[in-house]
């Protein structure tokens, strides 16, 4: 990537202007910087947006004039798929790295509404990339091999009344992230007149959504002038073609039809030769500046607000980086150190509570031991005051049986009390 | 490493194009912008008084960056080391460069100059924290470049060696910056003193580790015999002058001795040309390269380690580094819901454990209870029914004794009955 150089004057003390009295030397500068650029070789990435056979593959392989190949896609994908393929071009002694993604199943579904989706996530997803290798600690930005979509060639279906709602939806949720260059496909089925009423329409309905086109940019004198004439004649009518008719003694790219030849070069039957000026020879650096500096920032920063960074903390003073992170970091911490006393806490809690339960049941258990007592002691006392009354009765009984034997003996018979004696002992030990 | 998209599919072909496409145009864009946005240069000179600094600007720049309004450091007594910063615009053949001089005066000149290389430190680490703030923004807008890009170092032409302070401040900032070490004030030496000087010079570098700015490699043969030819002069030696004087006929910067004019531009009398070649003409770009890619990148990365990793050994803290601070931060909240939930089953078992050791315990008491009060009852019926059996046993004599005692009561009765009977009859007699 090219380093960002400020305009001059617009530092924090702004430089004073000085005159050299000589030739020092550092106008060589831009081209030191263009050596190293062509070194390091270039890369650009190509995004076409169109529905199945509307002649994407065809314009690349005429664009480029190569031939990238690919098979052809049938129209019964279940969802849009995106198929990147990279190749290493030279032209000269300039080496390009070319990209190009299409879009396979484009607008063959019964049901569209999620076409777009997948495009937009391919693209979120190589600003990520670029995004995680910009936040490593350790990074290597100038070796990065930068996938971000520099350029969305949109082709549209020439049908000559206007937009379908598909391309409208799909540009209007792409216009933010990527350079959009609208293109009429297949333009030798439409007439010249029908044409100038289509692109009239297309524009105006783009204009009338809110779509925000790539406009070649006019900030340049170099190139303004020319730049804003291709702005007036856009969206430009392609045909693609890669096989060659000889046309009076050159063999040029052409369709050949019974009713006559489209020659793809030739500027009054198509845009072909405008759309590859415009796109490769004069603004291929300008779109990649644009996708990095404005659909990148624009990524970047919604990214980084998502997590949380911002440029100033609640009280509007600025933060840095570091204060940043230092702070995530501090309140991450904090915020685990939370969650295990939480989890603590909670275990705590579940202790205490078991606890109360168990000691409950132990309290109950106690309970129905000391109860168990009270009954069996009471049983006891019944128990101690029947054996007491039989005791009573027995001594009763046994008294009132010696005072009858001593009566019989000393009535009847004498000594008895030997013979009382002998019976008091038999019935005293007929009770043990 | 070069890093592809997901859906990448990870085959580059090669191909010849048949036909013009244009792209061999993009040299040609990247000089157009470049021009129209302008370029920046940060370049620091320091070394002792007098040494000829402010000169040597001059002379580099053909220009009079100190004048009357703007008087240089050497004008001033400093007592104390400064960075002083001075910011120019200059255009030559349609480019426009914003060149920003560095000087620091005071440099070496106090007597203890222990630590006089930290103003300078802090002011390459200022402007690397200013950079990498504005990098670092949610809202970046035009980022200004005003690290320090390339560090003339200007030694003094003792002719013997380097000086404690020469080493010790090229030791500190040999990582920090692009260091090229310079002989000042060349005509004092003559050729073969230089010569000497140079090599004592280049060999302390060496053994002290210093690492100076490196030329790049190239893959041009031509550029690798120059650069080749570059390497041997290093240290250059540089002669610098305001003055231009005429010597035959040509009008020349030099410096005019009774025994003859020392010129500035010629190359066999110093090699102030190698210098402006080397630094404006052919590796500007180069040094703000480096600068950017090394020294800054260094920057960083020592500056964000220490913010995620807070107190981490270093060996440890070596994985981490290939990660932003966001991820590494993903990452051990991962480890830590992991480990919690690791602590978490720790302790659901313990307590469970505990718990059923418990309702166990209670168990074993309720079923000793119910065991005890078993035996009790049956303890208790046991008496019970002996009760009753001494009962019965009693009650059964008790009715035998009591019939025994009706029968001989009834004998009783009937032999008194007798008596009585034969007493009213037997008595007669």
């Amino acid at each position: 990537m090219i380093s960002s150089d400020v305009e001059p004057g617009q530092g924090e003390k702004s430089a004073r202007p000085l005159s050299l009295s000589g030739h020092v030397g550092f106008d060589g500068l831009p081209h030191q910087l263009v050596n190293k650029s062509t070194c390091q070789g270039f890369c650009f990435n190509i995004l076409c947006i169109g529905e199945t056979g509307i002649g994407k593959s065809t314009l690349m392989n005429t664009l480029f004039n190569t031939n990238f190949e690919s098979a052809e896609s049938s129209h019964f994908e279940p969802k849009v798929k995106l198929s990147a393929k990279t190749y290493d071009l030279q032209e000269g002694n300039v080496r390009l790295k070319l990209t190009i993604v299409n879009t396979v199943g484009f607008g063959d579904q019964m049901n569209k509404q999620q076409s777009y989706q997948h495009i937009v996530d391919y693209i979120d997803t190589q600003f990520e990339s670029y995004l995680q290798e910009e936040l490593k600690i350790k990074r290597s930005l100038h070796n990065y091999h930068d996938s971000r979509i520099h350029a969305c060639l949109y082709f549209i279906a020439p049908s000559g009344h206007s937009l379908k709602s598909l391309d409208l939806v799909t540009m209007k949720k792409l216009d933010s992230k990527v350079n959009i260059i609208p293109v009429i496909a297949k333009a030798d089925t439409i007439s010249k007149s029908e044409l100038h009423k289509f692109k009239l329409k297309i524009m105006s309905e783009l204009v009338s959504n809110g779509v925000q086109i790539y406009q070649f940019p006019t900030d340049d004198e170099t190139v303004s002038s020319i730049n804003s004439a291709m702005n007036g004649i856009l969206p430009f009518a392609v045909v693609g073609s890669t096989e060659e008719v000889k046309i009076g003694n050159k063999m040029v790219k052409a369709r050949q039809y019974p009713w006559g030849v489209v020659q793809v070069e030739n500027e009054s039957h198509c845009d072909f030769v405008k759309l590859r000026e415009m796109l490769i020879g004069v603004n291929m650096e300008d779109l990649r500046e644009q996708t990095h500096t404005r659909h990148y920032e624009l990524y970047r920063r919604c990214k980084l607000e998502e997590m949380g960074f911002r440029d100033t903390d609640p009280e509007s003073k600025p933060v840095s980086l570091q204060e940043t992170y230092e702070f995530k970091r501090q309140e991450f911490q904090g915020e685990l150190q939370k969650r295990e006393e939480e989890m603590r806490q909670s275990f705590v809690q579940r202790v205490k509570e078991k606890e109360m339960e168990l000691k409950e049941k132990e309290r109950e258990l106690q309970g129905r031991f000391e109860q168990l007592k009270r009954l069996h002691q009471e049983e006891k006392g019944r128990l101690e005051e029947r054996r007491r009354s039989l005791e009573d009765q027995l001594n009763g009984f046994s008294t009132k049986r010696a005072a009858a034997e001593l009566l019989l003996q000393g009535g009847g018979y004498g000594g008895g009390g030997a013979n009382l004696k002998k019976d008091k002992d038999r019935k005293n030990s007929g009770f043990m | 490493m070069i890093e592809r998209p997901e859906t990448a599919v990870p085959s580059i072909a090669q191909r010849n194009l048949e036909g013009y496409v244009g792209f061999a145009n993009l040299p040609n864009q990247v000089y157009r912008k470049s021009v129209k946005r302008g370029f920046e240069f940060t370049l620091m000179v320091v070394g002792e008084s007098g040494l000829g600094k402010s000169t040597l600007i001059n002379s580099l720049f053909l220009t009079d960056l100190y004048s009357k309004d703007y008087p240089g450091p050497s004008q001033r007594i400093k007592k104390t080391v400064q960075v002083e910063q001075s910011k120019v615009l200059i255009k030559e053949g349609g480019v426009q460069l914003t060149l920003t001089i560095v000087d620091t005066p005071g440099f070496g000149d106090a007597v203890d100059n222990s630590n006089c290389w930290q103003p300078v430190i802090n002011y390459i680490d200022s402007k690397c924290e200013d950079f990498l703030n504005a990098e670092s923004r949610v809202n970046r807008r035009l980022m200004p470049d005003n690290r320090v890009h390339c560090c003339l170092y200007f030694i003094a032409p003792s002719g013997h060696g380097l000086k404690p302070l020469d080493i010790e401040f090229m030791k500190r900032l040999h990582d920090k910056v692009n260091v090229i070490p310079l002989i000042a004030k060349a005509d004092t030496l003559t050729p073969e003193e230089c010569q000497l000087f140079k090599k004592q010079i280049m060999k302390e570098i060496q053994e002290h580790k210093i690492k100076i700015y490196e030329f790049p490699d190239t893959e041009d043969d031509e550029d690798s015999k120059l650069i080749r030819r570059i390497k041997e002069k290093m240290p250059l030696a540089v002669v610098g002058s305001n003055v231009v004087i005429e010597v035959n006929g040509r009008k020349v910067r030099g410096r005019q001795y009774p025994w003859g004019v020392a010129e500035v531009e010629n190359g066999e009398h110093c090699d102030f040309t190698v210098l402006r070649n080397m630094l404006i003409r052919t590796h500007m770009q180069d040094l703000k390269d480096v600068t950017n890619n090394v020294h800054y990148e260094n920057y960083r990365s020592r500056k964000l380690a220490a913010v995620t990793c807070n107190g981490v050994d270093a060996s440890k803290a070596r994985g981490t580094l290939t990660k932003s601070p966001l991820a590494q931060m993903e990452e051990e909240r991962r480890e830590h819901v992991m480990k919690m939930k690791k602590m978490e089953t720790e302790m659901e078992q313990v307590f469970d454990m505990k718990v059923k050791e418990k309702k166990q315990k209670l168990k074993d008491s309720e079923a000793e209870l119910e065991r005890r009060h078993e035996q009790m009852k049956k303890n208790l019926d046991a008496q019970y029914k002996e009760l009753d059996e001494k009962r019965r046993v009693f009650e059964d004599e008790k009715v035998n004794w009591e019939a025994q005692q009706r029968i001989l009561e009834q004998q009783k009765l009937d032999a008194s009955k007798t008596m009585e009977k034969n007493k009213k009859k037997g008595k007669i007699f």
